[in-house]
């Protein structure tokens, strides 16, 4: 288990926990009630955070995979 | 016939053309026609995997859930986000034991994890069952598809029948590679097309996304946010949460997971499919519009909403491109689950039970299966009077019924005995079936509870209980068998 796996969680209590208290149209953000909004940064967010956890795992620097 | 339907006529040969020519020269075993002789790389793996999520369901259900239940549909984007990034973990140890073993469809993976082909037999029977809402709901949304762009020409239910023809004929002639390009090119319309309607309806018709969110807030108060009762916020949590435990549970996704070259490829899958999510969003968009715009379709009718709002504004050309695009989203997703259920059925029940059987006429056999699971599927289709929405996640709640013993099948030391997985999985299913056929609500079972007991979405309840009758089966039937151990050696 390496430990920047756990950012992987974030998106997770960000949609499951965090959407509590988000339920609102406002602020605009983009253009976007908030609500929304907050589902399309997550989404970013999270791709992000894959391709920080995919560069920080050495597994996908090895050129054929043994395990 | 008007220039609407001569293009979409003019993509299904286009596709059953790339189908053809994707064929010649290879010998198609079944392992071929399935999953194409495990080599595809990254980008294709993607294609394919981003082909099965998005379909038709996209474009129309999508767009009607927003038309009709606002803020409720947000869900969607939700569920995918987080469903991608299980890719990252979930998906090599899967692929691992695949490779190993040499599997070619989920219920394999069940049988030989569990040592128990009873149980692959089982896994085959709630995946095929799982699919056919969403069969169903792909020949709904071909017939919605067909009869909006004929303007009246041909009646829905023709349409129907047209649309289960073209995926038969698609899926027998094509298999997986022809999936493959198709999905390819289906993947650029419908990207193109999602992004056009997404943003030049909302500014054709309000100047700006604000100004159209704020239109629509006007004319339908609390439409942007989610409703206090009903489907509300515990509704909306829990349904995103089960659907993306249940992500990658699909019958037709473990072929696509299979076919993969190596593990890598899901970990860059679990970059690369949020960012696809996001087309989610212009979808919604298109469906706010059409509140103010095409008002007045109610329940079912809600899912014209998207072809609707396009015949009112563009010429029939136009109409005819969104028609085509909607038809290879249904023609590669569609031919995805027939191919996989088929290939089940004839590999894990077929061959369970005519052991010598297997073997040449095996393709046949498969090829069989998708004739009657198309009539079926059809047959239901026809009288089915439910939202896209409501089917598809009718058979999500189905599948992600087969997660827990997935996800505890990977662990190291598995405690899950294979009678405590069929047992699990036999309550689960049986209380999502029960409680669709019946229409038992939440709120029914669980009068006097508190709101947001009531508000939960019906597969949690169902999976709680897989969950329990799994560990408690597996516990007494492992005491049971370590009993027998120790009285054998004593």
């Amino acid at each position: 288990m390496k430990v920047y796996y756990l950012l992987g969680l974030l998106p997770f209590l960000a949609i499951l926990v965090g959407t509590g208290f988000v339920n609102r149209m406002e602020p605009f953000v983009f253009g976007l009630p908030f609500l929304l909004f907050w589902f399309f940064f997550w989404t970013i967010m999270s791709s992000v955070i894959m391709w920080i956890i995919f560069k920080l795992d050495p597994i996908n620097k090895q050129e054929e995979e043994t395990e | 016939m008007n220039s609407a339907m001569w293009i979409i006529f003019g993509a299904l040969l286009v596709s059953l053309l790339l189908g053809i020519m994707a064929r010649r020269g290879k010998d198609m075993s079944m392992e071929q026609w399935a999953i194409g002789g495990r080599g595809f790389g990254s980008i294709f793996v993607f294609l394919l995997l981003a082909g099965e999520t998005y379909s038709i369901f996209t474009l129309l259900g999508t767009s009607g859930l927003a038309y009709s239940k606002g803020a409720v549909g947000f869900y969607l984007i939700a569920l995918t986000t987080l469903g991608a990034i299980t890719s990252y973990w979930l998906l090599p140890p899967i692929w691992r034991f695949a490779k190993k073993h040499n599997l070619v469809s989920q219920s394999e993976f069940f049988a030989v994890k569990y040592n128990s082909p009873v149980l692959g037999v089982f896994v085959t029977i709630v995946g095929v069952v799982a699919l056919v809402p969403y069969i169903v709901l792909l020949f709904k949304s071909m017939g919605i598809l067909v009869s909006a762009t004929s303007y009246g020409a041909i009646s829905p239910t023709v349409a129907i029948w047209i649309g289960m023809i073209a995926l038969v004929v698609y899926v027998m002639i094509s298999g997986i590679h022809g999936s493959a390009w198709t999905s390819t090119v289906k993947d650029f319309l419908i990207f193109f097309v999602i992004l056009f309607l997404g943003i030049y309806l909302p500014v054709h018709y309000h100047g700006s996304f604000q100004h159209m969110f704020e239109t629509v807030s006007a004319a339908k108060e609390g439409i942007l946010t989610l409703p206090d009762k009903g489907m509300s916020l515990s509704w909306f949590i829990s349904t995103v949460a089960i659907s993306a435990f249940g992500y990658f549970m699909w019958p037709h996704n473990a072929p696509t997971i299979f076919a993969a070259k190596n593990a890598r490829t899901f970990r860059t899958n679990a970059i690369l499919l949020p960012l696809y999510a996001i087309m989610i969003l212009f979808v919604y968009f298109v469906g706010f519009t059409a509140i103010v715009q095409v008002p007045g379709l109610t329940g079912p009718d809600g899912d014209y909403a998207l072809l609707r709002l396009s015949m009112k504004t563009f010429d029939p050309w136009f109409v005819g491109i969104i028609g085509a695009t909607g038809l290879l989203a249904t023609l590669v997703p569609g031919s995805m689950m027939l191919m996989s259920a088929a290939t089940m059925l004839t590999k894990n029940v077929y061959g369970y039970m005519f052991p010598k059987a297997e073997g040449a006429n095996s393709a046949l056999i498969a090829k069989s299966f998708v004739i009657v699971l198309s009539l079926v599927c059809t047959m239901m289709a026809l009288g089915e009077n439910n939202t896209l929405a409501t089917l598809y996640l009718t058979s999500f709640s189905l599948v992600t019924q087969l997660a827990p013993a997935l996800y505890c099948s990977l662990m190291k030391r598995n405690q899950i005995t294979k009678q405590g997985a069929f047992l699990g999985i036999f309550f689960g299913v049986g209380i999502v079936l029960y409680m669709t056929f019946t229409k038992t609500t939440m709120a029914m079972l669980f009068a006097g509870f508190p709101q947001w007991i009531q508000d939960l979405n019906n597969g949690v309840f169902a999976l709680v209980v897989n969950i329990f009758v799994m560990v408690a089966v597996s516990f007494v039937t492992k005491k049971a068998a370590d009993a027998k151990q120790v009285t054998q050696y004593s």
